[in-house]
């Protein structure tokens, strides 16, 4: 495999196949799907083929697609700072907390500024989990305190030092006009400018967020989407290690 | 098709839910809350908003703070009505704009004023039963389809776009449409008002956009020569009052729950149970389905080894709406195929247990609600998920049946998503109609084990709850592990005990009968 020259795979090595489905807000046509197959055609795809068009009622149609598209990538190139994780399980993560720490591990979650999407805050720490996964919270060597949503940074800063926080993990889904990055690196020099920094994991998760923006804006680590509890929950452990050895 | 069960352990169940709900209804009866009075307010007809503020907040507030809400709404109302010969909406009007203030008015004799309640409660609850009639008439005309209904949900954040998404979910066969509303607008303690298109995660319940869904159901009604019905959320903070105006503006089904808002939202527990208590009344009132919340309780615990919970929530549900006056017909009992789909047999256990709910609630139109947990991206995968989901549901001949997305977990359903899921239904309902009748169980085999197991467990914890006493038994965890304080969470410094003036006329069975007669 030259992983020089990577293309997507149907049947036969470099086929370039892909398949992609969507509607339209017109009714099934000829010219509905003329118009279908000239979206693909602009978006780079060849060898169209328009297998299925269907009227959906109220004047929205669907229609499914493969062609194949003449792009290669050369993986050698690209360059991502990865999270690179070795997960532990549940029952690991519990007795790794109670011996190497002396006590449970306390934990803030929140969305901040005006953002009000919970969800993958939830997600990740209510008992709910994701998944088929359990939220921190149910993880006995946890505590977790959920502050919920649009929480300002200030809060979070003023909350962490009450009770002796180790991780506070942030949420953000907004990202009109960069809004996210302005607050996580707000949040972070708070934290800064109170001397709690460096006693805390600081961990943010979005949609949008990846290991860069943590990079960026003075966060340990960045989760997207599809992260489950227990990845967080192993870097927590892992990083309390880390820092524990460097101590000693 | 039936699994062979004890008669006689449901029974038992039954028994034991009654008792611990006789405890809650015993204990929450000398309660009144500020929803519960706003509620009275709104059915009284007052509506309208001061600088954000819905007048039935302000005239509340203004109560509590002079300490005169023990006495409750209703008094002070019909004494300023009595006093001024203005209507309701008046006397809102001059409270708020300060022209004068209830408690400083002549105090008329109680007798006076609860003549003049009983008087104000007859009317508005008979031009309530006038509107119903005409809603009835309407799925007169619209025949509604046979069960299992359809349900899907939208949840654009924008009336405007939730309608064009009903109306065309309603084209492609939905019979049940529920806007979800804004995140975490059940912490909100007052309903915000007007039509709103910004909202996060879901739409703003508010008394104009449930009337603009309204029309839009209708009209799309008539397109399809189909009922549908029209779902929302009667939780939270202003569970009570959200059902006042699902009564006003015509609504279907209620998804409602006594315990939800405590275990998931963190609401005070004599809170939400008074409120429960009034908002299940006023449905039940006016014929509208609830719909109660177990898909929860399994979603955050092992689903197989806890699955009794469910029953038990059940049971439990079932009982304190039969005591606020619901009947059986009304009461749409929750329950989810939540099992890891890696589980051996995991089909043979979700068949199982849709089909124990179906059997121990014969006449609640049981509402089942379909696989969350293990969607995280796949959306192939989890369309044959939802597939095999929609043949449990109409293998055991579910009522209600709220379909899954494919894209589960990732956003909120595009009009495709929609769409494929509801083909996929269709296709089922179509093509399995007659497995209940046709198919059965091996007597005494894997299923029936599983259900008389479950049936058991659930016994066994209804008989630790009416040990401990429910405050005790939410306070120590017995659901889905989750612990709750009784005077802790949202909303108890909203809770009051009720006065020896306090007057309530909408619960009285006489003046019901009487506005029922005079709307004919």
């Amino acid at each position: 495999m030259n992983i020089g020259e990577v293309r997507p795979y149907g049947d036969r090595m470099n086929d370039g196949a892909i398949q992609i489905s969507f509607s339209l807000p017109v009714p099934v046509s000829a010219r509905s799907i003329e118009a279908v197959k000239l979206i693909a055609a602009r978006m780079g795809m060849n060898n169209i083929r328009l297998v299925h068009a269907q009227d959906m009622g109220n004047n929205f149609s669907f229609y499914i697609l493969y062609g194949a598209i003449n792009i290669s990538v050369d993986l050698q190139a690209i360059h991502v700072p990865e999270v690179e994780l070795q997960l532990f399980d549940f029952w690991e993560i519990n007795d790794l907390i109670r011996r190497e720490f002396e006590r449970k591990v306390v934990v803030i979650g929140a969305t901040i500024g005006v953002d009000a999407h919970t969800v993958g805050l939830d997600a990740i720490i209510s008992a709910k989990g994701f998944g088929g996964e359990s939220g921190l919270e149910r993880y006995p060597q946890f505590e977790v305190f959920n502050l919920g949503a649009q929480v300002p940074p200030e809060l979070v800063v003023e909350y962490s030092k009450k009770i002796h926080a180790d991780v506070v993990l942030v949420s953000q889904v907004v990202t009109q006009r960069n809004v996210h990055l302005f607050n996580l690196s707000l949040l972070a020099e708070l934290l800064e400018a109170e001397k709690l920094r460096d006693k805390l994991i600081l961990i943010c998760g979005g949609p949008y967020i990846n290991a860069q923006v943590a990079l960026e804006t003075g966060f340990d680590a960045g989760f997207g989407p599809g992260t489950t509890p227990l990845q967080v929950a192993s870097f927590i452990v892992h990083e309390l290690m880390k820092r524990k050895m460097r101590k000693k | 098709m039936k699994l062979n069960i004890s008669q006689e352990q449901a029974n038992a169940c039954r028994q034991i839910a009654k008792e611990v709900a006789l405890e809650i209804q015993r204990d929450i009866a000398p309660l009144s809350t500020v929803s519960v009075e706003r509620a009275i307010l709104r059915l009284l007809g007052i509506e309208g908003e001061k600088e954000k503020i819905p007048y039935v907040n302000i005239l509340v507030d203004n109560l509590k703070e002079q300490k005169a809400l023990e006495e409750g709404v209703l008094y002070w109302i019909a004494n300023a009505c009595l006093n001024t010969g203005l209507s309701p909406q008046d006397v809102a009007l001059k409270v708020v704009s300060g022209s004068f203030n209830p408690v400083h008015l002549s105090r008329k004799s109680f007798q006076e004023v609860k003549n003049k309640a009983e008087e104000l409660a007859t009317e508005s609850l008979s031009r309530l039963y006038k509107k119903k009639k005409a809603r009835e008439a309407l799925k007169q005309s619209f025949p509604p389809s046979l069960p299992p209904l359809l349900y899907v949900i939208v949840a654009t954040g924008n009336i405007y776009d939730d309608i064009a998404q009903a109306k065309t979910a309603a084209e492609q066969g939905a019979d049940c449409v529920a806007v979800i509303r804004s995140t975490a607008q059940s912490l909100l303690d007052y309903i915000p008002e007007g039509i709103t298109t910004e909202g996060f995660g879901g739409t703003f319940a508010t008394q104009a956009n449930y009337r603009l869904m309204r029309q839009a159901l209708d009209e799309v009604a008539q397109k399809v020569s189909r009922y549908i019905y029209q779902v929302n959320y009667c939780s939270g903070l202003c569970m009570a009052e959200i059902a006042v105006l699902a009564i006003l503006e015509g609504l279907d089904i209620m998804v409602n729950d006594a315990f939800y808002g405590i275990l998931f939202r963190d609401l005070n527990m004599y809170r939400t149970m008074v409120d429960q208590h009034f908002s299940r009344y006023l449905l039940g009132l006016f014929d509208i389905i609830i719909t109660t919340g177990e898909d929860n309780l399994i979603k955050t615990v092992d689903a197989f080894k806890e699955y009794s919970i469910v029953l038990v929530s059940q049971f439990i549900n079932e009982q304190l709406a039969q005591q606020a006056g619901m009947k059986k017909e009304l009461i749409g009992l929750g329950h989810a195929a939540e099992l890891d789909p890696k589980i051996p047999d995991s089909l043979l256990w979700e068949l199982t247990q849709a089909q124990l709910v179906r059997q121990l609630f014969p006449r609640s139109p049981v509402k089942f609600m379909p696989p969350t947990r293990y969607k995280t991206g796949n959306i192939f995968f989890a369309h044959a998920l939802d597939t095999i989901f929609n043949l449990v549901a109409v293998w055991t001949d579910q009522r209600i049946v709220l379909l899954g997305m494919p894209t589960e977990a990732l956003h909120t359903p595009y009009v495709q998503d929609r769409f494929l899921s509801l083909e996929s239904a269709l296709h089922i309902r179509n093509a399995s109609r007659s497995f209940s009748r046709e198919l059965q169980f091996i007597r005494n085999g894997q299923a029936d084990k599983r259900a008389c197991e479950l049936l058991t467990q659930a016994m066994e914890t209804l008989i630790k709850i009416r040990e401990a006493g429910i405050w005790n038994a939410l306070s120590r965890g017995v659901f889905s592990q989750i612990k709750r304080e009784k005077r802790g969470g949202r909303g108890y410094e909203g809770v009051f005990k009720k006065g020896k003036f306090y007057l309530n006329p909408f619960l009285d069975k006489k003046i019901v009968m009487q506005a029922r007669r005079r709307a004919v």
